[in-house]
């Protein structure tokens, strides 16, 4: 066959054209910090662990959280999620329900008997830990999995700290906490209980500990006086709760008429607890609904309960049967101001839910030691006291109060015990850009409702301890997880490779790229003309546009 | 679009009912959560690529992205049997200056207005020699297509023979520096409607329709695309190639360049002319309508328009409301002709 | 095998006997008959394996013979006038493409005022087109030349056109010898493409060339039209040996040896010219003539030398290049290089106007005498002309 010169071709002769010369920005991959991730108090990489559980990988989306936080299906349940309340697609339609898919996860995990294997070789370290409760369980992890030797010294007959004495079951049903504290046990951590430390220095020296890490939690509740001919019928929120825990007739314990007083959660878990016990709970607060400390989801979750709300009012006085209410009323700066206006209710019992203080008396005496205003226990950006060696986290560190951040607290502190043991610096890596929601190009992801967790029926919630919310099944769980955009990072869509006009864009095999969803593409920039349609339809944002360096 | 659906039963309480769904299900080229069946031609690596690396179209060219999206699928279709005719214009003459080509096919350039004609040739000269399992797709620009070439189109059309026509919309003569066709949408503003004057850019009342009018000689495919739209697109690509006759299919390429948008908006700008009724996608067999896209997040044309240079002058200096609404109306008229708003879409 | 059949069904039946893969047919006078002849013959079996595509314009025409002829088959189609020049665009670029596509071009004036009766200003307006043109004088050869036109298309990889005089030629009813079906098979052998469209091994074909090549690649269509000059005549004599008749090559001499007057002409008016001829001799007249066959390529060396010894030469041309005379004219001067030699030009036969013999005679009577002008309109209505331009003219 001839071949007319100038008029047929070979092809793929336009290879020699380098378009890429025309570029003035070029595109390339980011992994950028999704707002989820930036959210969780434990550092917990969500993105990802939803990724392997969009796959139905479940196992190892599990792990994934458990590089970051030992309790999934405690956090599931208790955690109050700031990641949901960062999440981008709360733009679209509703925030993904991380939490639920959390909760399937450690479910499984429980169910499954999924273990965390320890490879790392033994330190030869011992580490004290005081307290049980989050904070100090978490940082036992952590330090286990780095190869450390951990002894965890706690107070209570159970571990748990707040979890157990604090959170009411129906939220957080015990044999989870047992579940997931004895997964960190069976890693080797030695548990002591009903044992309280008093002297830490003498504590370390005695077993000759390298480090310790506190997080006895602020257990000793505010308190205000209240004028009663009986001081046995004001009781604190703390104590109430724990007896409830503690007792096998939780029922005795209560009154008919509870006032529950506080705004916080802690009143409402009173108020609740009360009402299980088969009480009428009632709530009185000194400001309004909205001014409540308390998630506004918990309130509502109450008032479905049943339990009544006193907003604007004060407590002045008890008498027998009854007891006297003052109405309030906010100031220009919405401050609650009395009116001299009073009401007599009847109540036969009255909690004090005013909030926590710490007990510092641990701490006091021991050199270096400083406390803030509140009389809390200072620690440098390493989570280390002024006492080399002693290193402190969760409620007893200012901080926001919750299990997460107290997770957090446990592995930050791990990591710089770990690095402070080895004689090196523990450094955090540079947080990468925030993934925004202006960055994602949301049109691409499916219309998808969130899916709702089961709820308990009424009549049983108001009366049992069961546990409110059931968890998703893995039907459920997985449309869930699928929810999630990816902010920031790459999922493999193929948008990238398609949308290229020039072809510029290039898959890389499966064994190339550096780990799945990392990588997975390459861009020949010898014929990107840097046009940035690759950029633009990149529906999770993971791709930037950045100037070409002449 | 397909939302691939498995229903599936959950039984929690009985509360929930539940679809797996997978994310963006079938809304981006691949989805690593679907079967490999259901993503599309361009999210392989091991696609054609029609148009290799180092073409000379603009940056950001959604010509040069429609018929690479568009031929692949061909390809795919006709297990690599494909001849491609082409008539001039920007794709032909970015593809191949002399002496670099980018196709990958066996690749044919006549003329400006004869693409269809050749196309016919080649078929007949195919079928001759008993090649039936090489397929013909002959393609253009829509001044190639709806203008200069419309005879020869309609006689294709009219022979019924077994040619495949893409017709790349880029709504004017982009190639000779951006005057006006028969495509042109009113207002639009280019060299030959220029935005001066009383009532500047392109007319009302005057362009016409070919997809309806390809209707007219019911042939036994006609469809509209989008580059927005990259499974519908190959889908009919697929279902063009998978029938004989003439068939049509007339895809809505933007153009950077000649509608002064930004390089990388090519695909948002096609997928807000979809999204607002612009552009309807539909197909239709033997002269009726069998199927239409519903919108999916239906937005006012405005928001089309300001993505673009060429319909500037409605904005500026001062909105001209009465125009903006009679675009608004021909979007209204296209959403009520092809159904593109379903209740069911958007419960 | 001798037929009494009219020029249309010779050429249909020549044609058909190449066995064309594609026809293409579009109507135009005089044509017409040809075309459907084939179709006829498409339909009857007796053109088998033949696609007949009735299509919607010359351009089309030209257009679908472009793609079947890239595509492998060998494929024909026929027009004429108005047909020719709406095709133009695809007559060239069939050449720049190198395709061997056959036409024949029944002869015909171009409008306006449309016209539909012989004169060749078709076939001159696209002289430059980059075809071969062969230039049939009787019917018999134009079944010749179709019958080589194919061989030389596709042995060269140009598209060939054989101009073939409308209604003179193409409605008149002679007799004709249509070859045997194997010589002709034997003669034109199998299809060869210029270029394979396989998806196995692609190429692009048509590609844009920019000034860096452009000048190269015409040059090299000038060089497959010299070569084509070289093939023209070999084919003929190879035909002639084959089939024993003397048609094509570059052109017919009759009497030339020694002709003081020699008179040019191509097509149907040779025959006219030749009875005038011969007449004249009879009466001493020393007068050759020479009917082109081979218009393009133009064999200037081959008609330098055939002339050398004309004295004047009278060339008849059937159309004008308004303001500046006849096309065949131009072109046999361009061959006579610097010889100083009187060459008329006679503008006959345009829009269908008899070429009588009578007036012939008077003109190459008067040429020795050096009466005649540069360029005569054959027959001019000076009255009506006069009468159009009113004074100007007197
Ligand atoms: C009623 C209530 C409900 C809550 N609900 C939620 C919720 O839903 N979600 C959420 O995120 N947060 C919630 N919180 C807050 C959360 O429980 C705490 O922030 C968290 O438990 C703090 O963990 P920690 O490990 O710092 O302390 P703690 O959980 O208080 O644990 C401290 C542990 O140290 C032990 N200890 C104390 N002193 C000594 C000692 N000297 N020697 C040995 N052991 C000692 C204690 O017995 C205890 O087990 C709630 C708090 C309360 C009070
Ligand atoms: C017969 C003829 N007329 C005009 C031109 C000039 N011409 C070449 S490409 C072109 C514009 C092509 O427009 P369109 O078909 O819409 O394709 P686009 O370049 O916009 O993709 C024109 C007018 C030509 N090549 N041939
Ligand atoms: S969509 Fe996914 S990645 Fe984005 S913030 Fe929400 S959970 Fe995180
Ligand atoms: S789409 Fe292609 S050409 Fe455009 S910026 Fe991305 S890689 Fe470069
Ligand atoms: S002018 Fe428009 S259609 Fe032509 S190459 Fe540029 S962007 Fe593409
Ligand atoms: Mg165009």
């Amino acid at each position: 066959m001839t071949r007319h010169f100038a008029i047929s071709l070979p092809v793929g002769s336009s290879l020699e054209n380098h378009t890429g010369a025309w570029r003035t920005e070029r595109p390339q991959y980011a992994d950028f910090l999704p707002p989820c991730n930036n959210a969780c108090p434990a550092g917990e990489n969500v993105q990802n662990w939803l990724y392997h559980a969009e796959e139905a990988d479940y196992q190892e989306a599990w792990e994934e959280i458990m590089r970051n936080n030992p309790f999934p299906a405690i956090m599931g349940r208790a955690c109050y999620h700031p990641c949901e309340t960062a999440c981008n697609r709360a733009t679209v339609d509703e925030a993904v329900s991380i939490h639920s898919v959390e909760r399937f996860l450690g479910d499984r995990a429980i169910a499954e008997g999924w273990h965390i294997k320890i490879a790392t070789e033994k330190s030869g370290k011992r580490i004290l830990i005081v307290g049980g409760g989050p904070s100090g369980l978490s940082a036992a992890y952590h330090l286990a999995r780095l190869g450390h030797s951990v002894t965890i010294v706690e107070a209570e007959a159970k571990a748990g700290g707040m979890m157990r004495y604090g959170i009411p079951e129906y939220r957080l049903p015990r044999d989870v906490i047992d579940a997931e504290v004895q997964r960190i046990l069976d890693m080797g951590v030695t548990l002591r209980l009903n044992e309280k430390v008093r002297d830490i220095p003498a504590a370390m020296k005695k077993e000759s500990f390298d480090a310790c890490f506190l997080a006895i939690g602020a257990h000793i509740s505010k308190h205000v006086d209240i004028p009663s001919p009986d001081a046995g019928r004001v009781l604190d929120a703390l104590h109430m709760l724990r007896d409830s825990e503690n007792s096998s007739d939780k029922g005795a314990l209560i009154g008919r008429r509870v006032i529950v007083y506080g705004g916080g959660n802690t009143a409402l878990d009173v108020a609740r607890s009360a009402k299980r016990l088969g009480g009428e709970s009632i709530i009185v607060y000194r400001r309004t609904k909205e001014k409540m400390p308390a998630h506004a989801f918990e309130v509502e979750e109450a008032i479905e309960e049943g339990i009544q709300f006193r907003w604007l009012e004060t407590i002045k006085h008890l008498s027998d049967e009854t007891i006297t209410i003052e109405k309030m009323k906010l100031d220009s700066d919405g401050y609650p101001q009395p009116t001299g206006e009073f009401e007599v209710i009847s109540g036969d019992m009255v909690v004090l839910a005013l909030g926590q203080d710490v007990d510092t008396s641990i701490t006091t005496g021991i050199p270096g030691i400083k406390n803030d205003k509140d009389g809390i226990v200072s620690v440098d950006s390493n989570m280390m006291t002024g006492f080399p060696g002693l290193f402190a986290g969760g409620d007893m560190v200012p901080s926001e109060r919750t299990i997460t951040v107290a997770v957090g607290h446990g592995k930050k502190a791990a990591r710089n015990i770990d690095a402070y043991l080895r004689g090196k610096e523990f450094s955090v890596k540079e947080k990468h850009t925030l993934a925004t929601a202006e960055k994602l190009n949301t049109w691409y992801y499916s219309d998808a409702e969130k899916a709702v967790q089961p709820t308990l029926e009424m009549l049983r919630r108001r009366t049992t301890f069961e546990e409110v919310f059931g968890g998703l099944d893995e039907t459920n769980a997985l449309f869930e997880a699928r929810r999630c955009m990816s902010c920031g990072n790459c999922f493999e869509c193929d948008n990238c490779l398609a949308v290229c006009p020039d072809n510029a864009i290039r898959k890389l095999p499966m064994h190339l790229g550096m780990e799945p969803g990392k990588g997975r593409f390459e861009i020949n920039y010898d014929y990107c003309k840097g046009c940035g349609i690759c950029v633009a339809e990149c529906p999770a944002g993971a791709m930037e546009m950045v100037p070409e360096v002449i | 679009m397909i939302e691939p659906k498995i229903q599936e039963q959950s039984s929690v309480d009985g509360v929930q009912t539940r679809v797996k769904f997978y994310q963006t299900g079938t809304f981006t080229a691949g989805n690593r959560l679907l079967d490999k069946e259901l993503r599309t031609v361009q999210s392989s690596q091991e696609r054609s690529n029609a148009i290799t690396c180092g073409h000379r179209a603009c940056q950001g060219c959604g010509e040069a992205l429609g018929a690479r999206y568009a031929l692949d699928a061909a390809i795919r279709a006709a297990n690599g049997n494909i001849i491609a005719v082409n008539a001039t214009g920007c794709l032909e003459v970015f593809s191949t200056p002399y002496p670099e080509t980018s196709w990958q096919v066996p690749w044919l350039h006549s003329l400006f207005g004869n693409a269809t004609a050749v196309a016919s040739g080649v078929a007949a000269a195919l079928r001759r020699q008993g090649k039936d399992h090489i397929r013909v797709v002959a393609q253009g620009g829509d001044g190639g297509t709806t203008d200069i070439g419309f005879g020869a189109l309609s006689g294709m059309f009219e022979r019924n023979d077994d040619v495949l026509y893409l017709c790349y919309d880029n709504q004017g003569y982009m190639n000779t520096g951006v005057q006006r066709s028969s495509a042109t949408p009113p207002t639009a503003r280019t060299a030959t409607t220029p935005a001066v004057g009383k009532a500047p850019g392109n007319p009302f009342g005057i362009g016409k329709d070919v997809p309806r009018i390809a209707m007219a000689h019911n042939i036994p495919y006609v469809a509209t695309a989008s580059v927005a739209n990259l499974h519908d697109l190959e889908e009919k690509v697929t279902k063009a190639m998978s029938i004989h006759g003439a068939r049509y299919i007339h895809i809505f390429v933007p153009c950077p360049l000649g509608w002064a948008h930004a390089t990388r908006d090519t695909i948002r700008v096609a997928r807000l002319a979809v999204e607002s009724g612009v552009w309807p996608l539909f197909e239709a067999e033997h002269g009726e309508v069998i199927h239409s896209s519903p919108i999916r997040r239906q937005i006012p044309v405005e928001e089309y328009l300001m993505t673009q240079g060429r319909f500037a002058h409605l904005f500026k200096p001062k909105r001209d409301e009465e125009r903006l609404s009679a675009l608004q109306a021909i979007a209204n008229k296209n959403i009520e002709r092809y159904h593109l708003i379903h209740e069911e879409a958007n419960a | 095998m001798l037929k009494q059949i009219e020029g249309s069904r010779g050429v249909a039946e020549a044609v058909a006997l190449c066995r064309p893969k594609v026809v293409c047919a579009y109507p135009i006078t005089p044509q017409t008959h040809i075309v459907e002849a084939l179709g006829e013959m498409v339909r009857t079996g007796e053109l088998p394996d033949c696609e007949f595509i009735n299509v919607e314009s010359e351009f089309a025409a030209m257009s679908v013979a472009i793609g079947s002829s890239a595509g492998g088959v060998r494929s024909y189609t026929a027009t004429s006038s108005q047909g020719l020049l709406f095709m133009t665009e695809a007559v060239y670029n069939a050449s720049g493409m190198g395709l061997p596509i056959v036409m024949t071009l029944g002869t015909r004036a171009i409008g306006a005022p449309i016209n539909i009766w012989n004169d060749h200003s078709d076939a001159m307006a696209l002289r430059d087109a980059g075809w071969v043109m062969l230039f049939a004088e009787t019917n018999q050869e134009a079944v010749d030349l179709h019958i080589q036109a194919f061989r030389i298309a596709e042995s060269l990889g140009t598209p060939v056109m054989v101009c073939v005089d409308g209604f003179i030629l193409t409605h008149a009813y002679e007799q004709l010898d249509i070859p045997e079906e194997t010589l002709v098979t034997k003669f034109v052998g199998p299809f060869q493409p210029a270029y394979e469209l396989d998806p196995e091994h692609p190429v692009t074909a048509g590609a844009l060339v920019g000034p860096e090549a452009f000048a190269e690649v015409r040059y090299l269509a000038h060089h497959k039209q010299l070569q084509a000059l070289k093939r023209i005549p070999a084919l003929a004599e190879e035909f002639l040996q084959q089939f024993g008749r003397d048609s094509g090559g570059y052109f017919h001499a009759y009497n030339l040896e020694g002709a003081s007057t020699v008179v040019v002409g191509m097509g149907s008016v040779v025959g006219t010219v030749l009875d005038v001829a011969d007449e004249l001799r009879k009466n001493g007249h020393s007068i050759g003539v020479m009917a082109i066959t081979c218009y393009r390529p133009f064999p200037f060396d081959t008609v330098r030398e055939a002339l050398k010894r004309a004295e004047r030469i009278i060339v008849i041309d059937r159309s004008i290049t308004a303001g500046m005379g006849g096309p065949l004219a131009a072109d046999i001067r361009l061959a006579l290089e610097n010889r100083l030699l009187p060459v008329h030009t006679i503008i006959a036969g345009l829009g269908g106007r008899p070429i009588t013999k009578a007036s012939l005679k008077k003109i190459f009577e008067r040429a020795p005498l050096g009466e005649l002008p540069e360029i005569t309109f054959l027959d001019l209505n000076w009255d009506m002309v006069k009468n159009e331009l009113g004074a100007e003219v007197a």
